[in-house]
């Protein structure tokens, strides 16, 4: 996708000069090379903004791990502009916004003015008045050439001043890419999170009844937007996973009376591999953060053991080497450990080793079976299923095993994916019967629980980074 | 807040769910579904001995597990005992043993639990004397079950390893 951006100064120059440094020395969200337009309109912004702010309060922000925690009242203003975009984008980032559970869009209708103008420092007062905390302003607009130029800014509506604000052109059929940066965007600038709108999900979309299903991979904007199939449902497939660095998804594909094979798939090409080249079955891949490996679990009779595969290099190293099940390996983000599956001890726990194979140590040991271990990309926690008493739950622990957190349990739920930040995880959560799984997002502190939306039944859901951090 | 009023449209539906599916279980679990419904496949009848169909009705093509265990059971042994008797009485045919898991796992564990299970189904024909090279295994995890309720009924029917004899060579 063709997209640039470039910020907008913030109304005062001492507070945004640091911001306005760190968005315009960001790159591009997809092209190589840094395009950053030379008209950054700085002047023009100083000059709407010259107004004396209201000596600043404490800015808005949200503490996620407060007790006391209540979504933070947001007023997303209409966008001005192209009509066909402009409204696109306004709905776009309220329900994004409102979805994830840390914000509280107040209703348009009670707005004090549904028009603001987008080069005028809003009149705070009247959006106190309807205590919205944030306001967003901006507008979509179609330039010569067919491009368009989105620009929006979060104000701090009781400190009375610009947060952030920010400046993209792009093609108007990626309208909903940049309705979802700027929903990062504001995600970021008030709780400190990484981006987690800008992303898609790959899963297994599923039809027909639970003895004969046809599965299917297909992939999808985190909101279920932009779907499209990956698979034609000739073949079983389960378990994919997104490449932290690239558009590539490794999945277990199954043909009838054949052994699963670990596959790659790029995604915008549709160019397909086999991983490995092992006679017997292999499952359960997870790439190394640097995208250039795939850990996956290989089956020798009776037992499976991890095994390392360099892509390029197509060398293959084995991890572990047990009498048991060893599977579901995931690394740590900075690609030293891989927590991994095992039954070793009798059922399935949670262990942890070096990513060479040293060091293996359980670090589950709640009552249960505990299975399928991820690691947060930021490092703090390690997701997994748990069953026990016939409920499965999806819960979080430390690396070390300690501050166990079950986050949603019922009748059967399975595979949790992490967003890119950390914060929130996806997985499916299945009533049992006939019927079939559905996906749902929640974050760390358990708060949250929402479905995130597909045509029909889904499993094995798989986040992927941000989609500007992919090359 | 929204969390809750998710959750209890949740639950609603998962009750209506269950309720459907205890329907849906009694009709469907004498289906042998994939990897099981040899019988007919080749135009034999039961009586024909030597026959797919001779083998499914009369000798009983799989075996039962119980949760995450693949030690073979006393009836496990008994059937296994059969097939070998059978495959060793007609040694032309080659065939597949699908191992299989409940729904009450995670996926990549099934996968592995159920190669083990198939595993243990070839080991034990081995040991009685059936040439490994007539043997393939696979599994299928959760993926392929016969029967589908929230209840043991139904679990215990899909921990199984099933022996499907290959088509023999020339018919």
């Amino acid at each position: 996708m063709m997209t640039t951006r470039a910020s907008i100064p913030h109304a005062l120059p001492r507070r945004s000069f640091p911001q306005f440094l760190r968005f315009s020395t960001e790159r591009c969200p997809t092209m190589k090379t840094i395009a950053l337009l030379p008209r950054i309109a700085a002047a023009l912004a100083l000059a709407w903004f010259a107004l004396a702010a209201p000596a600043a309060r404490a800015e808005i922000s949200i503490t996620l791990n407060s007790p006391s925690f209540a979504p933070l009242p947001i007023a997303v203003a209409d966008f001005g502009g192209d009509p066909e975009v402009a409204a696109g984008i306004t709905e776009l980032i309220t329900n994004n916004l409102r979805r994830i559970g840390y914000f509280a869009p107040i209703d348009p209708a009670t707005f004090p003015d549904r028009a603001p103008n987008f080069d005028a420092v809003p009149d705070f007062a009247a959006w106190q008045a309807i205590n919205a905390q944030g306001l967003v302003t901006g507008r979509a607009v179609r330039e010569a050439g067919g491009r368009i130029r989105v620009e929006f800014r979060l104000w701090d509506v009781f400190a009375g001043q610009q947060l952030t604000g920010q400046q993209y052109y792009t093609d108007p059929v990626n309208w909903r890419r940049i309705g979802h940066i700027v929903s990062d965007a504001v995600l970021t600038r008030v709780t400190g999170l990484k981006g987690m709108f800008d992303t898609r999900v790959v899963f297994v979309d599923e039809t027909g009844t639970k003895e004969n299903r046809r599965k299917r991979l297909a992939v999808m904007d985190q909101d279920g937007a932009n779907l499209r199939y990956l698979t034609r449902g000739e073949e079983l497939v389960v378990s994919p996973r997104f490449s932290p660095v690239s558009q590539e998804v490794a999945f277990m594909s199954q043909r009838l009376n054949q052994a699963t094979r670990v596959q790659l798939l790029n995604i915008e090409t549709g160019q397909r591999e086999v991983v490995g080249s092992f006679p017997e079955m292999t499952s359960s891949p997870q790439f190394a953060p640097d995208g250039q490996r795939v850990v996956l679990s290989l089956q020798q009779g009776g037992n499976a053991n991890i095994y390392a595969i360099a892509l390029r290099a197509r060398t293959t190293t084995r991890v572990t080497s047990t009498n048991a099940i060893d599977t579901s390996p995931s690394f740590s983000p900075d690609g030293s450990r891989i927590v991994f599956e095992s039954d070793r001890g009798g059922g399935p726990q949670i262990y942890v080793m070096n990513a060479d194979g040293s060091n293996q140590q359980r670090i589950s040991f709640g009552e249960g079976r505990y299975s399928q271990p991820v690691w947060s990309p930021r490092g703090d926690f390690i997701a997994f299923t748990r069953s026990r008493a016939g409920q499965f739950a999806i819960g979080i622990m430390k690396p070390d095993g300690s501050g166990e957190r079950i986050l949603t349990e019922g009748y059967h739920n399975e595979s949790p994916t992490w967003a890119p930040n950390g914060q929130f995880l996806m997985f499916f959560s299945d009533p049992g019967g006939e019927g079939g799984g559905r996906l749902y997002m929640a974050d760390v502190t358990g708060r949250v629980r929402v479905q995130v939306p597909t045509p029909s039944y889904a499993s094995d859901p798989a986040w992927s980074p941000l989609v500007s951090d992919l090359r | 807040m929204f969390g809750l009023q998710v959750s209890a449209g949740f639950k609603a539906a998962a009750i209506l769910a269950a309720t459907l599916a205890l329907g849906a279980c009694a009709s469907k679990t004498d289906q042998a579904g994939a990897g099981g419904g040899a019988a007919g496949l080749y135009g034999a009848g039961a009586s024909t001995p030597g026959s797919a169909q001779d083998f499914v009705v009369n000798v009983g093509d799989r075996v039962f597990f119980e949760t995450d265990s693949t030690t073979l059971t006393a009836t496990a042994v008994s059937t296994l005992d059969k097939q070998s008797a059978w495959l060793q009485r007609f040694p032309h045919y080659t065939f597949l043993i699908e191992g299989h898991a409940d729904e009450r796992g995670t996926r990549e564990y099934n996968y592995a639990l159920g190669a083990r299970r198939a595993q243990t189904v070839y080991d034990y024909l081995v040991s009685r004397g059936i040439p490994s090279n007539r043997i393939r295994v696979v599994s299928y995890g959760k993926e392929r079950p016969v029967a589908v309720c929230n209840d043991i009924s139904c679990w215990s029917q899909n921990r199984r390893a099933v022996t499907v004899l290959d088509r023999p060579a020339g018919s």
